[in-house]
């Protein structure tokens, strides 16, 4: 954690001197009790134990109770609340604007598997860096209450409502079409969520987080799915998930046989121990085909399941100038008058 | 729309010549003996198949008239389709430097057998038609000069590779006519050779085809036509260039870094062509790239990335058609409401819906203006020429930094896919405008700041762009409401005090946008509207209406939206105001109605063309004079 030795009895600071505190958002309007809430608190720890400038991240957002939760984290950064579903091109446009800074992207079940599934799979392609967290609750909570597409067949709405159509799993999805961080976890799992933002941090590629985050008021009674009781009951981590950032040592112990240990792109290290025997995370058929027998069983695998610190980003891919595009000055965007003669020349 | 004719002008009664219908009516006359002939001042049609290759042919055709300095436009009738359907060439050579559509023929080139008997008969008595003999058109008519060419055999002598004659052959008719209409082969083989650049030996063998053609008119066919071709001088130093590259050139000396799009007609080749610019002009020494390009998913992804860039700090573009435009609507009241810059090119086509793809329309102005739901206006710039699709899309670019807001610019098929001289583009010296963006440093000075505060009393505030390093640089951008310090507020005044601040804002747009270009005749009571590609026919049509009618109208040509207080002086000092435009529905007159005082709406008179083809003089002339009563 905080590596600065602190002599003063002032608040506590991180290594970038900053107490948690400026790491902070305005007071939630989210339901007491709301896993997003939750959620928020996490990225809030995960920022400051990792020691991120504020002013580096955009928070992005599309539209649903999750998108409203960049403003109860991190105020110090510009944030965008978009339109419905529609997060992935505005982070796509800021990110190519700017690919220096960090982009944190929230998004609901809503706003991801059924509005703006066109814009994730796309995302998820393109393997921007970006780190889309999915607060996942399986209902609309703003219109109150309706089934989202990530609702399992067969739960009950409060209203006695049955779902009778399959779920999407966004996982399975997101590590088919590209994306090269892939994971799950639940609000209330504090430990292993903070581990996961904290690498999805050190990743360059899309990080996409599955965030199984309960509804107090709209889905969390017999029947749900998505209810803290059912997640407490269904809830199978997949294995442990430890993270060691590039600033601290790395310990010499290293379990081998089930462990898994990657090096990140900053020389962070991702260790993940405890797997099923044979998992392999950089192998996408046997992440999606342990994520379906999972979800044949009823239970809900949590957990890093895929990762590749291979594939290029989106930003690498474009051959970009290491400048940001939207700082660079006029002398290199725009071309000199023998440019403009030269093409005038070849139209006579 | 035509309101009662109240006090038309008693002008002097010249004869009328009205060509109207194109199709041949009344007796058919015999040939007469050849007649006066008639100097770069007529048209060409080629009939052709989708795909058979005959654009080189046609474009060799166009750029050797302007080689001989005859000022001449060309216009591509194409089908929606890869290939196998009816397409149109039209080359109008005019000596006055008309170059809006002239809707007679006066020389067809009937080379599609499916259209020929059709297009022969639409012809008006007098005029020509080159076409492969075997069909025999003649039979259809005996008031047109005939031309019959064995094109197949003429090809076959040239090219002895059988899968290259289908190509070829479209050069025998351009040597045919180079031939009858006494074009200067030097020029047609510069052209040929320019055309094929890179390709000497297809250079060689369309040359051996364009000679053949030439050869078999020389010996073979007699000129009965009145139509010809003479050296002039008043192509010199001009370029020719479509409208689509006009407006990527544009946005490259712009500095444009972010581009997106969703391939749709007619706007593709925008961004096509600045790939290849940006390619060319912006990769730095070290092989790296100062922009970026995206082929988005589909519209909605293509200006989420554009605001999002814009938001960003970056110069972001898409370029689309109408049904893109529909689909961007939720985000274009985004960008008005929260304040963010971005580039949208509209390259109008023929709505509504799919409509006809490869039609031209300017039809969706209104659409453009309101774009999206709730109280939103936008700014338009409406280019009506090459050199303004060029400039207008730098000044976008300045406008959409300087008012934070999404800034269209409407083209459209005619003038974005077609060849159209011009004088060679200035390049611009004024730096790039990139608004009010506040730095750390000026952070520091001020102390508190507000993101939607009216600092200047101009409706336009203050931003600054992600990553700037200070604490109290940050702010929260939404969709939702709002108040100055951009904090989600419902409060019934803070929305209020918001939305009034916005329509200050887009008054102050009115100073920014291209003032509008007058044309004044003198003291006339009748005036003419028009915008973007309505203004070649207008031009041509003032002539036509002073040389026939003796009427003198004055003109004025809007060129931005919202409207420069020009446009309401011009109504003001006129009595009667025709508003010439391209849709059904008079969209340029309604938007007129909202802006004007009242009393000075009936003074409004709408001319409309819209069948897909581009508007014509003639349309606009005989419109103007019924509705005059003359």
């Amino acid at each position: 954690m905080a590596a600065g030795t602190v002599t003063n009895p002032g608040p506590k600071v991180n290594r970038i001197g900053l107490p948690v505190i400026e790491y902070r958002g305005s007071k939630t309007t989210l339901c007491a009790g709301c896993g997003h809430n939750a959620i928020s608190e996490r990225i809030i720890d995960a920022l400051y134990e990792m020691g991120v400038q504020p002013e580096r991240v955009m928070k992005l957002s599309g539209i649903g109770c999750s998108s409203k939760s960049p403003a109860y984290f991190l105020s110090r950064a510009h944030s965008f609340n978009s339109v419905h579903g529609r997060m992935p091109s505005v982070a796509t446009g800021a990110l190519l604007a700017n690919k220096t800074m960090m982009g944190l992207g929230v998004s609901g079940d809503g706003d991801t598997a059924s509005i703006g599934i066109g814009q994730f799979v796309h995302l998820m392609r393109r393997n921007l860096p970006l780190i889309y967290i999915i607060e996942d609750n399986g209902v609309y909570g703003l219109t109150k209450g309706q089934f989202s597409a990530t609702a399992d067949i067969g739960s009950k709405l409060k209203t006695g409502v049955v779902n009778d159509l399959p779920a999407i799993d966004t996982c399975s999805l997101a590590i088919q079409l590209g994306a090269t961080f892939v994971g799950r976890s639940f609000s209330g799992d504090k430990k292993q969520l903070l581990t996961m933002l904290k690498a999805a941090m050190a990743h360059k590629g899309t990080v996409m987080l599955d965030v199984i985050s309960p509804c107090v008021t709209f889905n969390d009674h017999e029947g749900s799915t998505r209810s803290y009781k059912y997640m407490q009951d269904h809830e199978e981590p997949i294995g442990e998930v430890g993270f060691v950032p590039s600033f601290e040592e790395i310990d010499v112990e290293y379990e081998a046989g089930s462990s898994f240990d990657v090096e990140m792109h900053d020389g962070s290290r991702l260790r993940l121990k405890k797997l099923p025997e044979n998992y392999d995370p950089t192998d996408r058929a046997v992440a999606v085909k342990t994520l379906m027998e999972a979800h044949e069983k009823n239970e809900i695998l949590t957990g890093v399941f895929y990762i590749d610190t291979q594939k290029p980003a989106f930003t690498d891919l474009l051959n970009l100038v290491d400048e940001p595009l939207a700082l660079l000055p006029q002398e290199r965007t725009r071309p000199g008058k023998q440019v403009l003669d030269e093409v005038m020349a070849k139209l006579k | 729309m035509a309101t009662t004719n109240a006090g038309a002008p008693s002008a002097p009664a010249p004869a009328r010549e009205r060509s109207g219908d194109p199709i041949a009516q009344g007796e058919p006359a015999a040939i007469p003996a050849p007649p006066k002939p008639v100097v770069n001042d007529f048209s060409i049609q080629v009939a052709t198949v989708n795909g058979s290759g005959s654009q080189s042919a046609n474009s060799v055709l166009l750029r050797s008239i302007f080689a001989m300095g005859v000022p001449v436009s060309g216009k591509n009738l194409f089908p929606s389709n890869i290939a196998g359907l009816p397409t149109w060439y039209t080359i109008r050579a005019s000596k006055h430097g008309y170059v809006a559509r002239k809707k007679e023929i006066d020389v067809l080139i009937a080379m599609n057998p499916e259209t020929a008997r059709e297009d022969i008969l639409s012809l008006r008595p007098g005029s020509a038609a080159i076409y492969e003999e075997n069909m025999n058109l003649k039979q259809y008519r005996d008031d047109v000069v005939c031309y019959p060419v064995p094109f197949d055999k003429l090809t076959a002598a040239v090219c002895p590779e059988a899968k290259l004659r289908k190509l070829v052959k479209n050069m025998i008719y351009v040597g045919v006519a180079a031939q009858l209409l006494g074009m200067d082969m030097k020029a047609v083989e510069d052209s040929l050779r320019k055309q094929f650049a890179k390709k000497q030996k297809a250079a060689d063998l369309n040359w051996a085809a364009v000679e053949a053609g030439f050869n078999y008119a020389a010996q073979t066919l007699t000129k009965q036509d009145p139509f010809v071709l003479e050296r002039m001088h008043a192509t010199e130093g001009k370029i020719i260039i479509d409208g689509n590259a006009a407006c990527a050139l544009g946005a490259m000396f712009a500095g444009v870094t972010l581009v997106t799009w969703y391939p749709i007609t007619p706007s593709s080749s925008v961004v096509e062509q600045l790939i290849d610019f940006l390619k060319k002009y912006r990769v730095e020494p070290d092989g790296k790239a100062s922009f970026a390009v995206v082929q988005a998913e589909d519209e909605l992804a293509a200006i989420g990335m554009v605001l999002g860039a814009g938001w960003a700090g970056a110069r972001s573009m898409t370029a689309t058609s109408g049904p893109g435009i529909s689909l961007m609507a939720e985000f274009a009241g985004l960008g008005y409401f929260a304040e963010l810059p971005g580039v949208i090119f509209d390259i109008q086509r023929v709505g509504p819906s799919t409509g006809l793809p490869t039609r031209t329309a300017q039809a969706d102005l209104l659409s453009v203006a309101f774009l999206s739901h709730g109280d939103t206006k936008h700014p338009i710039l409406l280019p009506a020429s090459v050199k303004e699709c060029f400039e207008f899309a730098g000044a976008a670019f300045d406008l959409a930094e300087q008012m934070q807001t999404p800034v269209f610019v409407l083209s459209d098929l005619d003038l974005g896919m077609n060849n159209w001289m011009s004088e060679p583009f200035e390049y611009p010296e004024k730096p790039l405008n990139r608004g009010k963006v506040l730095t750390a440093e000026e952070l520091k000075k001020a102390g508190e700041w507000g993101r939607y505060k009216d600092v200047d009393g101009d409706g336009i505030p203050y931003r600054t762009l992600p990553g700037t390093d200070h604490p109290k640089a940050a702010y929260f951008t939404r969709g939702s409401g709002h108040n100055e310090k951009a904090q989600y507020s419902e409060r019934p005044e803070d929305y209020q005090n918001l939305m009034e601040r916005l329509a200050r804002k887009f008054e102050t747009a009115r100073t920014l946008v291209p003032a509008p270009v007058v044309v004044q005749a003198g003291k006339s009571k009748v005036g003419i509207i028009a915008y973007g590609t309505s203004d070649f026919a207008v031009l041509e049509s003032r002539d036509q209406l002073k040389k026939e009618f003796g009427v003198e109208a004055d003109y004025l040509r809007i060129r931005a939206y919202p409207f420069a207080k020009e446009v309401r002086e011009f109504v003001a000092s006129h009595e009667r105001v025709y508003v010439v435009e391209q849709n059904r529905d008079a969209q340029m007159l309604s938007l007129l109605k909202l802006d004007l005082a009242a009393g000075e709406t009936t003074k409004l008179r709408s001319v409309r063309h819209f069948n897909g083809l581009p508007i014509d003089a003639r349309s606009v002339t005989d419109e103007i004079v019924m509705q005059e009563g003359i």
